[in-house]
């Protein structure tokens, strides 16, 4: 049974970030309740609002197709925070709120001064969160960067790709994946914390940090043993086979892993038990290991003679760890995805329909919620101000006429 | 189980931790936030403890660098939950515990009899937190997966590598820390559902589901049916292919070379770079904020990138961060992780813990926590408990057994 109590139903947040991380972090926890207004300035449009691709190729800043899966169930906020009235109606925004999620280096914080020590003289039970390449702190906290810069600075090209080949990288910029992960955790526990104690406080995340966690085996293993770890393609350090084969079709695949003696007496059951696979040389996973590029090959010519939803499925019916290497098209076709409610479609008044993801978990009492589209760029300032921060009409008249709201 | 166990953000919450390699991140993040944290193995020891690498080579279930990485700050008992004694025994403690975080097969718990059903009678302010590959109920629920596997189904692999291998995986394990981090914030959201209204509840986690999907591609197949491709360490933006890693004179580079406001003043300052050495050709003459990206084809941005590439051959990654740092540019080295465990920024932020292991008579350097907090800091990683290391404190100690109940115990193999 679910229930209409939301986890998070009486809590504000203040959206200042930009781009991807922070406005997820935002995101995530409005799917489970919490009310979002996200500020921004007609002058400097958040950078997402100017991604292509843009709906039909029409580039306006209520068009891009990349803004909406970041701002959904937020309203906009338009302030002009250069004009001398602005940023007093920002820190309204923050005296309304219990959470500011910011995004910016140090250096424009303390321009802007929206510091964490500003914010708190407004309302000291706030949490502050900040994101930033590389932290508050330290000799390079102020040097500029995308995700992009954290990928290589972390060290993900070294232990991705082929042992043959130059480094590559994981798709899109992964980093603007995982770090909102861990921010969004980490103001669920502050609110927990205030919850008990009373206490707002600032939280630094270092998306570089952030990045060496979903790293570190590397770090103990060149610690202990003064070994580095390097990309090795699909295979295990221990296990074989394990790799992606092809199977019929173009550009095609399966993964499949092997991982005990057990799994392997299957899988070579479901082979038809091939006389290949009775040989010494495959009779152990050290020997599989050993000559894991035979293995590769064989296990490869009975892939080819069969799609790789076949080879799933028979795998899989042995209990055999085994997966299509899905393309996104797979993924809208996904039966288990369809089942879980995956993907929801959002109507969007400019871009007409738009496809969001839903986070990995389900709670048995509580939905995601989606209560609205992305919104229009400053399209609940009105709102914003005289519902939510409770401004008079006539205040709020008077401030639009000098421009603050631009 | 104590009071003054009570620091850290969620210092007053326990968590009993059933999981294996694929929720084992859950409760340490859990535990790096204060929550006290108890690994529940089988008496043989959690299988994940035979995941490599391990400690100077040498494959024990005391030595796995694998299992250290991921229990940091935990306690650990030993019980077989599978025979009447040992459920018994985690009946007891789950009515001692805010969280269960478990990891088996849909619907092996209920078999055993001690299911979310059963252990909610218990304790009805109970929050399970339950990780499978695929999820608890639909049509793959019965499937198996590991990281590799998980890669391939969540979309996240199809568009990593090169365009004449297969699809390829980052070599170190990414589904698991990504599955930890997010079953983390699932239970702490179901927490404040409790804070609300005093239920507790399950939480069903898909590990395949934690993965990105894939980037940019979604928008590209919605609008046009292209379902990518791997492209290396380039991406596809509009008609172009733009590189965000680039080969300099001892390694790499993190950057991408953008036109228009967003990229221009790096390029600008790079082309000065260039022209100072002699090096900018017909680079020198480009208006690069009045470029618009999707004006651009592929063999003019290829032959940029090629006198580029040139020039960066000639520095070496810290020369080029030298320069990029002191005049702004968007430039970042490619580290490897020695030089990530040397970075100098990391280093001033004491991030590094030199964690003591007693006994293998050495220190192990573990990554420092994931955030910093101003009122109630995490926890800085301790070591990794040894196989049922805390029996004697949770046995003895929290559930009042005696030193000869313990005896009997370990000899009836229930713990």
């Amino acid at each position: 049974m679910k229930d209409y109590t939301s986890p998070l139903q009486n809590i504000k947040i203040a959206d200042l970030s930009w781009s991807v991380v922070g406005p997820d972090i935002a995101l995530y926890l409005s799917y489970y309740g919490a009310e979002v207004v996200k500020l921004e300035s007609l002058h400097t449009p958040e950078v997402t609002r100017r991604s292509s691709p843009f709906k039909n190729g029409v580039s306006t800043l209520d068009r891009s197709l990349v803004f909406p899966i970041h701002n959904t169930n937020k309203y906009s906020l338009s302030i002009n925070l250069k004009h001398p009235k602005g940023r007093a109606i920002a820190l309204r925004l923050v005296s309304w709120a219990d959470i500011v999620i910011q995004s910016t280096t140090s250096k424009t914080l303390e321009k802007l001064k929206l510091t964490y020590a500003d914010l708190r003289e407004v309302n000291e039970r706030l949490i502050v969160l900040v994101t930033s390449n590389q932290g508050q702190t330290g000799p390079y906290s102020s040097h500029p960067g995308y995700g992009d810069a954290v990928v290589a600075l972390a060290g993900f090209p070294e232990v991705t790709g082929w042992p043959d080949r130059a480094p590559s990288l994981p798709p899109g910029a992964y980093s603007d994946s995982f770090t909102p992960w861990f921010g969004t955790l980490a103001v669920l526990a502050a609110l927990e914390y205030r919850n008990r104690t009373g206490k707002g406080q600032f939280i630094d995340l270092a998306q570089l940090e952030v990045a060496a966690n979903m790293l570190t085996p590397a770090f103990l293993a060149y610690s202990a043993n003064d070994s580095q770890i390097i990309r090795r393609g699909n295979r295990s350090q221990t296990d074989a086979p394990h790799g992606v084969y092809r199977c019929i079709g173009d550009d095609r695949w399966c993964a499949i892993a092997i991982t005990s003696e057990e799994e392997w007496r299957n899988f070579i059951k479901v082979l038809g038990e091939p006389d290949w696979a009775r040989a010494h040389k495959f009779s152990s996973m050290a020997q599989r290991k050993r000559n894991e590029d035979e293995l590769d090959k064989l296990i490869e010519t009975w892939t080819s003679k069969h799609t790789a939803e076949e080879v799933m499925t028979k795998l899989q019916a042995n209990q055999i760890k085994a997966g299509i290497v899905q393309n996104v098209s797979d993924l809208h076709r996904d039966p288990q995805l369809m089942h879980r409610g995956h993907f929801q479609t959002i109507s969007h008044p400019e871009v007409d329909k738009y496809t969001i993801e839903l986070p990995p978990y389900r709670l048995s009492k509580n939905h995601a919620e989606l209560r609205r589209p992305a919104p229009l760029l400053g399209g609940n300032t009105e709102y914003v101000c005289c519902n939510l921060l409770k401004m008079s009409g006539e205040e709020f008249a008077q401030l639009y006429s000098e421009g603050v709201f631009e | 189980m104590t009071a003054d166990n009570n620091i850290g953000t969620l210092g007053h919450l326990k968590v009993l931790d059933l999981t294996d390699e694929k929720g084992q991140s859950c409760g340490k993040f859990l535990a790096d936030l204060g929550a006290i944290v108890i690994k529940v193995e089988p008496p043989e020891g959690d299988k994940t403890r035979h995941h490599g690498p391990y400690f100077h080579d040498k494959e024990d279930i005391e030595n796995s660098l694998h299992w250290f990485s991921y229990n940091t700050n935990k306690k650990s008992i030993t019980l077989d939950i599978t025979e009447s004694k040992g459920k018994q025994i985690l009946k007891k403690l789950v009515g001692r515990v805010d969280f269960i975080v478990e990891s088996y097969p849909p619907q092996y718990l209920d078999g055993l009899g001690v299911g979310y059903k059963q252990l909610k009678s218990i304790n009805p302010r109970i929050i399970m937190t339950s990780i499978t590959a695929f999820g608890q109920s639909g049509p793959y629920s019965h499937y198996v997966a590991n990281d590799l596997v998980a890669w391939a189904m969540s979309g996240f692999m199809y568009t990593c590598g090169e365009v004449d291998r297969p699809p390829v995986r980052c070599s170190i394990e990414q589904a698991y820390v990504a599955t930890g981090v997010q079953a983390a914030t699932a239970s702490l959201l179901a927490l404040h559902y409790r804070n609300l209204t005093g239920k507790g509840q399950q939480v069903d986690i898909a590990m395949r589901e934690c993965l990105p999907s894939g980037g940019f591609e979604i928008f590209f197949w919605e609008t046009e049916g292209y379902i990518g491709e791997r492209l290396g360490v380039k991406r596809r933006r509009g008609n172009i292919y733009v590189r965000d890693l680039w080969p300099c004179k001892d390694g790499y580079i993190g950057w991408r070379l953008m036109t228009g406001p967003l990229g221009a003043t790096t390029a600008y300052l790079l082309v000065a770079w260039m022209d100072r050495e002699g090096m900018a050709g017909e680079l020198k003459d480009i208006k690069w904020e009045t470029i618009d990206m999707n004006q651009l084809n592929k063999e003019q941005m290829e032959r940029w990138e090629s006198i580029i590439i040139s020039f960066l051959k000639t520095h070496t990654k810290q020369e080029i961060y030298k320069e990029a740092f002191e005049k702004g540019m968007q430039m970042s080295p490619a580290h490897n992780t020695g030089e990530l465990l040397r970075y100098q920024q990391l280093v001033e932020r004491n991030f590094w813990v030199n964690v003591e292991y007693p006994y293998l008579d050495s220190h192990i350097t573990h990554p420092g926590v994931f955030c910093v907090m101003s009122e109630s800091p995490l926890v800085t990683p301790q070591r990794a408990p040894r196989l049922g290391e805390h029996n004697q404190e949770i046995y003895i100690g929290e559930l009042g057994y005696t030193d000869r109940d313990l005896i009997q115990l370990k000899t009836q193999g229930t713990i």
